[in-house]
């Protein structure tokens, strides 16, 4: 056991995965020399060498462009997008090249890329360093999505990418890259599959779902809610594409109340899918509406008041209560 | 201005090499000389690499030359008619409603054939959807591209086994990938080994109108600062689909590689020999290690851009016409027949058999079985998901519904 930041978790996991494949290549601005803005590929060049942690052009397209042909010729390119709001020059080649080359083969041209992005807000940064764009990807045919929310995940959900042979938006929560979580990677240890959502707390009154950064917030929401008897069950949901929704509904059929968090804007966000999924499996077992907890349909505000943007604490609960009141 | 002001060095063929026969553009587009600043106007006819002139003359080049034997060249000869014919076939499928929509190669083949005759079999290939001779050259079936063009498949050849790539419709995106993998040659040690059996390099394809796109740029900066075996292979085919290459460019495309730090070179596109020796060159060099090049081959697109296309609303018939005396086939027919290395027998056998081709992709193309619907569902992923299972069980469902009623 050891205690270890989010970014160690990274890290670590990107180290087993180097390790253990000859064919693991991380590519992205500053990843090397460096270590990535965030420390997320930190010593990594150092003992992996230049030829398998490449120190690229700045051209995010590039990066996802030169993936594409690296992985046909059989390596596992983990690309880092330094920010969010920076994967945008990289979105033909991600949407319309990553994702649909192992379809329009017939299965002749695999990718297994990595496209490692730090998502969401709450670090006070300037424009274009705390966006939530998740659901361009989780809305394309041949990607898959995955947002861990934890060191202890980190570690295991990138190894458990690097090992996809799939293409992977790894979407990792920058705002909590430095929160601290205790580490098993003793032998027996065994991380749940990639695709899969965990309830990380009981409870019957009603169900908050959540994932990344929100997991957190949706966690300490819980706690207050106890503390004025209201018991709240936590899912994490992990994956975004595909949606592991059998533990939701599970738990939205013992609750009948479900409310879904994440800083993505609200419209055509992953609550609005959830909502019609969880409505379309659970229609009566509800007892209200499916809530949606979200950023607003506007562009991220400016870091001084984008507190007010994010869903926190106090907005979770006040539509866990609009839900409850039905 | 002096010549010493100049930006950009007219590249790295700046030898007084024999002017072509017949300047490959009007004189009177290009602005004099001292009259730009700098760069050269991009119909420059300066340095364009050309051992076959349109009459089916052999010419000597300072540093370009065809060294294989009039054998070749009759192979060559073979692969230029068979092209076309599958490119006229397929026009005359599309017309017939065989095929959606064609992108017709017509004019392109020496390019093609050229640069694709150059290539060792450990070479791959990056193409854009007009890459039909090069195709050829790389083993793969024209039916399959048929099969892509009617709109059975996106191309059903395997890229690994043809070391052809899928066509890519994405204006310019496959330099990238074509980098990548350079990159990845580099790494399995397939470079400057010296062994003609093991180093390999990429080739891509890409156009005029592509040297506009950022994808194009970014691959040119990361071949460059990777220095990976690339060759940029871009056939200058004056339009495109309706905007002419002074649109994309100041100055001749071959001079932009400088600015990226490596050698490009204009060859005249429509000269099966020259591309060929240009190509290999540059796949010489990068296979040595030597790093990327860009080729520029000066060729016209005889045909519309695709068959939806109407270029009489954009070009005037002399420019057309004024191509067609350059034709990249009927130079080589010249040469073999003056030289004596072909007679009227062998160019008979040769129409013979692109008859008996185009009657193979008229009967194929006609049988290609359509896709089954559930099909779309495989291979989106290559470990399924759980919405793909679901939706798919519920069309195949629902698709029986009918069955059963119409049972």
């Amino acid at each position: 056991m050891s205690q270890i930041t989010l970014v160690k978790g990274l890290n670590t996991g990107l180290r087993a995965a180097m390790e253990a494949d000859p064919k693991v290549i991380v590519m992205g601005e500053d990843v090397g020399r460096l270590g990535g803005v965030f420390r997320v590929t930190d010593g990594l060049q150092k003992d992996f060498g230049e030829d398998r942690v490449i120190d690229t052009p700045l051209a995010e397209s590039g990066i996802i462009g030169t993936a594409v042909g690296l992985a046909m010729r059989g390596y596992r390119p983990v690309c880092e997008i330094q920010f969010d709001g920076f994967v945008y020059p990289a979105y033909d080649q991600i949407v319309s090249q990553v994702a649909k080359m192992h379809s329009r083969s017939r299965g002749k041209l695999p990718m297994p890329i990595v496209i490692r992005i730090p998502f969401g807000g709450g670090i006070g940064a300037v424009e274009h360093h705390s966006e939530s764009p998740e659901a361009y990807f989780a809305h394309t045919a041949g990607l898959k999505v995955v947002a861990c929310s934890n060191p202890v995940d980190a570690y295991w959900m990138i190894q458990q990418a690097v090992a996809s042979d799939d293409p992977i938006v790894f979407l990792e929560p920058k705002r909590r890259y430095w929160e601290k979580g205790e580490l098993d990677d003793s032998a027996t240890s065994a991380p749940d599959p990639l695709h899969s959502s965990r309830v990380v707390r009981a409870g019957g009154q009603a169900t908050v779902l959540a994932y990344g950064p929100m997991v957190k917030t949706c966690l300490e929401a819980a706690t207050a809610a106890a503390e004025e008897g209201i018991e709240l069950e936590v899912i994490d949901l992990r994956t975004l594409s595909p949606l592991d929704l059998g533990p939701v509904h599970e738990s939205a059929r013992k609750t009948g109340r479900v409310v879904v968090v994440h800083e993505a804007p609200i419209t055509l966000g992953m609550g609005a899918e959830i909502a019609a999924r969880v409505t379309e499996e659970c229609f009566y077992a509800l007892e209200a509406p499916v809530m949606r907890v979200a950023g607003f349909d506007t562009p991220y505000p400016a870091s001084r008041v984008e507190e007010e943007y994010l869903p926190d604490l106090d907005r979770v609960l006040d539509a866990v209560d609009r839900a409850l009141a039905h | 201005m002096t010549d010493s002001a100049r930006a950009v060095p007219p590249g790295p063929s700046d030898h007084p090499s024999d002017p072509p026969s017949d300047p490959p553009t009007d004189p009177s587009s290009d602005p004099a000389p001292d009259t730009v600043f700098g760069p050269r106007p991009v119909h420059d006819a300066g340095n364009l690499v050309q051992l076959l002139t349109p009459e089916g003359e052999r010419r000597e080049h300072p540093d370009y030359s065809f060294d294989l034997d009039d054998e070749h060249v009759l192979g060559f000869y073979r692969d230029l008619v068979l092209t076309r014919r599958i490119d006229s076939e397929a026009l005359a499928l599309q017309r017939q409603g065989e095929l959606g929509i064609w992108a017709q190669a017509l004019g392109q083949e020496a390019a093609q054939i050229g640069s694709g005759r150059a290539m060792a079999p450990q070479d791959f290939v990056f193409p854009t959807y007009r890459e039909h001779g090069v195709a050829w050259c790389r083993g793969v079936d024209p039916l399959a591209l048929l099969g892509l063009f009617r709109g059975v498949d996106h191309g059903d050849w395997n890229p690994l086994e043809n070391n052809f790539a899928l066509y890519t419709i994405v204006i310019g995106a496959q330099t990238l990938h074509a980098t990548g993998y350079a990159m990845g040659l580099q790494r399995d040690g397939a470079v400057g080994t010296g062994d003609p059996e093991r180093d390999a390099a990429v080739v891509a394809y890409f156009g005029d109108g592509a040297t506009s796109q950022g994808d194009v740029n970014e691959a040119f900066i990361w071949a460059s600062v990777f220095n990976s075996p690339v060759v940029f292979f871009c056939q200058n085919n004056q339009w495109a689909i309706s905007e002419p290459s002074e649109r994309q460019s100041r100055i001749p495309l071959y001079q932009r590689a400088l600015g990226f730090g490596f050698p490009g070179v204009r060859v005249d596109g429509n000269d099966v020999l020259a591309c060929y020796a240009v190509t290999q060159a540059a796949l010489k060099r990068a296979h040595e290690g030597g790093g990327p090049t860009f080729v520029e081959a000066y060729t016209y697109r005889m045909g519309a851009h695709t068959t939806t296309d109407d270029p009489t609303r954009y070009r005037l018939n002399d420019d057309l016409e004024s191509w067609k005396l350059k034709d990249p086939i009927a130079r080589v027919k010249a040469y073999l027949a003056r030289s004596g290395a072909a007679d009227e027998d062998f160019f008979a056998e040769v129409e013979t058999e692109a008859e008996a081709l185009a009657e193979r992709l008229r009967s194929g193309c006609r049988e290609l079985p359509d896709p089954s619907p559930l099909e779309m569902f495989d291979k989106v992923y290559v470990e399924q998901t759980p919405e793909l299972v679901a939706q798919r069980q519920q069309f195949a469902a629902y698709l029986e519904s009918f069955e059963e009623a119409h049972a």
